[in-house]
């Protein structure tokens, strides 16, 4: 009986590693909107929505091969972001914070009224049935294995950018001082909108990912993206690494709660552990205190 | 008297009078809808107003609506001890929540992202307790023969009309009372900076929680009175996220720094989706949404007061000159 407890509770925690290693990648975009430009995409998960919806349009109804759909949704999303910046964000620049958040709360109800209206409220999917791995009496599918080593490859691609290049060197300086960039010369505009963009191509990398694993549907962001808020602000806005850590944690509450219990149980407990996080530690889990 | 108050006291006469001459069912229907939905967005804007942007309104209302709801379907408890309790449950959450954000000084995002997480609890709670909630194919208390008082369930639409008004009116004068009180201005020194405020002697803190907990009850109280007068609750129409940004989005369209501005962003939200529902049908699903969608963008790009508030002030400027 013993036995059979642990392979569960093994493949739980397992689970949940790999479900951490996504929610990671959706966190890593958040965090590097929030870093350099100081404003909360509340709308980010329905920018993955839409790039669900690209990807489905692009690979089941185009049919093109998804070496091709992969990258043509990444970029569609990458330019949504940078449409986003360009149209809400950038006027915004100077007003309080609350009206930004408040602004892509806007963006969120246009972005899923918008699916709605053009694709319909029916549940789509690729249609691709990944085959499954076992491991003894542990089962994991494929797209869960694939998700998570795209996730890692992208965070690592990403982690090159920012500290082996040259604009990704200026992008972590702009996140250290506003203005005393623009005085040492640097093009903050321009640098806004290549985050937003490398941002929003994050977000597209998780669509791909996500649409393997479940249907996509209007209200598809709803289901992940307050997670995805939570794990940013318990690691800490902007900070990539608190970031990394706790979505990983909020992965394990998830899989281990719905081991003993329901799914939604997990999520509550996740929300409860948050909150009572967010008093022990308000900064954000690494957060030294002062 | 002066001619400002008999102008209200006209109005009044006019709200009050209103079902005795026109009963149009789907129209009172419409208003009491809006009169409902107007003293919840009034409510959120008791905090809102000062800079307090909460996400978590959405589950206060279902605290309000699901415990009134669940007391009377279980236990046989009359909604009129129902609701009180039902609202000392919301204003208890508010204040396990509340206290320790105000103590630690979580503001700004960091408080919106808070409440929002307690708005996920809340309708997550409500989904996985679908054997006494009925999870998300929603709730329906247990329906008596008739107009019961005792059961605050009522079939004439012309007495909801007026439970319903008699609650704005009471939304309004609250908001009018901490319009006029020390809390608000305890509250605007707070908003602008708290180390000042508190050097200042204002318990930074006690008038934070005081705000956030009447907001909570009035809240909680606008989703005891939608489930009772729409007899159906589903976690979607009373808690939740996207409840939560609809309170939001209405308060902020018609202004939230007067006292009418919620309710003119309820007459409008709730026109307008109405309006779209008659003239396109089904076809109209997401419609509402979408448009809702752009006008929140473009008012707080363009119009950040509201539409009632950047009318006030033109009228205002205009008169002074």
């Amino acid at each position: 009986m013993a036995d059979i407890f642990d392979v569960y509770l093994a493949e739980a925690v397992i689970s949940g590693i790999l479900l951490g290693g996504v929610l990671a990648l959706l966190a890593l975009g958040l965090n590097l909107i929030f870093g350099v430009i100081d404003v909360t995409w509340i709308c980010y998960a329905e920018l993955i929505m839409l790039g669900m919806y690209a990807l489905y349009y692009f690979y089941s109804v185009y049919g093109l091969p998804m070496w091709v759909a992969a990258p043509a949704c990444i970029l569609v999303v990458a330019v949504l972001g940078l449409l986003l910046h360009y149209i809400v964000i950038a006027p915004l620049l100077d007003a309080a914070p609350i009206n930004q958040l408040l602004a892509t709360g806007g963006v969120l109800f246009f972005l899923q009224s918008f699916a709605t209206v053009a694709f319909g409220i029916d549940f789509r999917n690729l249609g691709i049935r990944l085959p499954v791995l076992a491991i003894g009496e542990m089962h994991f599918s494929y797209a869960r294995l694939l998700a998570f080593g795209a996730a890692l490859t992208g965070m690592v691609v990403v982690y090159l950018f920012m500290t082996r290049t040259y604009i990704g060197t200026a992008i972590r300086a702009i996140s250290q001082d506003r203005q005393i960039m623009a005085l040492m010369g640097v093009d903050t505009k321009r640098l806004y909108l290549v985050t937003s963009a490398i941002g929003g191509a994050l977000a597209g990398l998780a669509a791909c990912l996500l649409v393997l694993q479940y249907d996509v549907h209007p209200f598809v962001g709803l289901s992940f993206g307050p997670i995805t808020f939570l794990i940013c602000v318990l690691g800490g806005l902007g900070n990539f690494i608190g970031g990394f850590v706790a979505a990983f944690l909020f992965a394990q509450i998830i899989s281990l709660g719905g081991l003993y219990s329901d799914l939604e149980w997990g999520y509550v407990l996740a929300f409860a552990f948050f909150i009572i996080m967010m008093f022990i530690r308000p900064a954000g889990l690494l957060a030294r205190r002062s | 008297m002066n001619p400002r108050h008999l102008v209200y006291w006209a109005v009044a006469a006019a709200l009050i009078g209103l079902p005795a001459v026109y009963s149009q069912p789907y129209h009172l229907h419409v208003m009491v809808l809006i009169l409902i939905w107007s003293f919840a967005y009034t409510s959120w804007s008791v905090m809102g107003r000062f800079g307090l942007v909460s996400l978590g309104h959405g589950g206060f209302m279902g605290v309000g609506a699901y415990v009134t709801a669940l007391l009377w379907n279980h236990l046989g408890l009359s909604p009129w001890i129902g609701i009180p309790i039902a609202l000392v449950c919301a204003g208890a959450l508010a204040l396990v929540v509340a206290y320790p954000c105000f103590r630690f000084r979580i503001t700004g995002h960091y408080f919106a992202l808070v409440t929002l997480a307690l708005s996920g609890i809340v309708l997550q709670i409500i989904t996985a307790t679908r054997d006494y909630t009925g999870g998300s194919l929603g709730y329906t208390p247990e329906r008596t023969k008739g107009s019961v008082f005792t059961a605050l369930q009522f079939v004439e639409k012309e007495t909801w009309y007026l439970i319903a008004l008699a609650v704005w009116a009471a939304g309004i004068a609250i908001w009018y009372w901490i319009d006029r009180s020390m809390i608000r201005y305890a509250m605007e020194a707070i908003s602008e900076d708290e180390d000042a405020a508190a050097a200042a002697g204002i318990n930074v803190t006690a008038e934070k929680l005081k705000v956030t907990v009447l907001s909570a009850v009035m809240t909680a109280l606008a989703g005891a009175l939608y489930c009772q007068y729409q007899m159906f609750i589903s976690p979607d129409t009373v808690s939740g996220i996207a409840v939560s940004l609809q309170m939001v989005f209405a308060a902020v369209v018609g202004g939230i720094y007067v006292a009418l501005g919620p309710t003119v962003g309820a007459v409008i939200t709730i026109l307008l989706a109405e309006m779209l529902r008659i003239g396109f049908g089904t076809k109209a699903v997401g419609w509402d949404n979408l448009v809702y969608g752009v006008l929140l963008v473009v008012f707080i790009i363009f119009l950040p007061k509201g539409i009632l508030g950047s009318l006030l002030a033109r009228m205002k400027s205009s008169s002074k000159r």
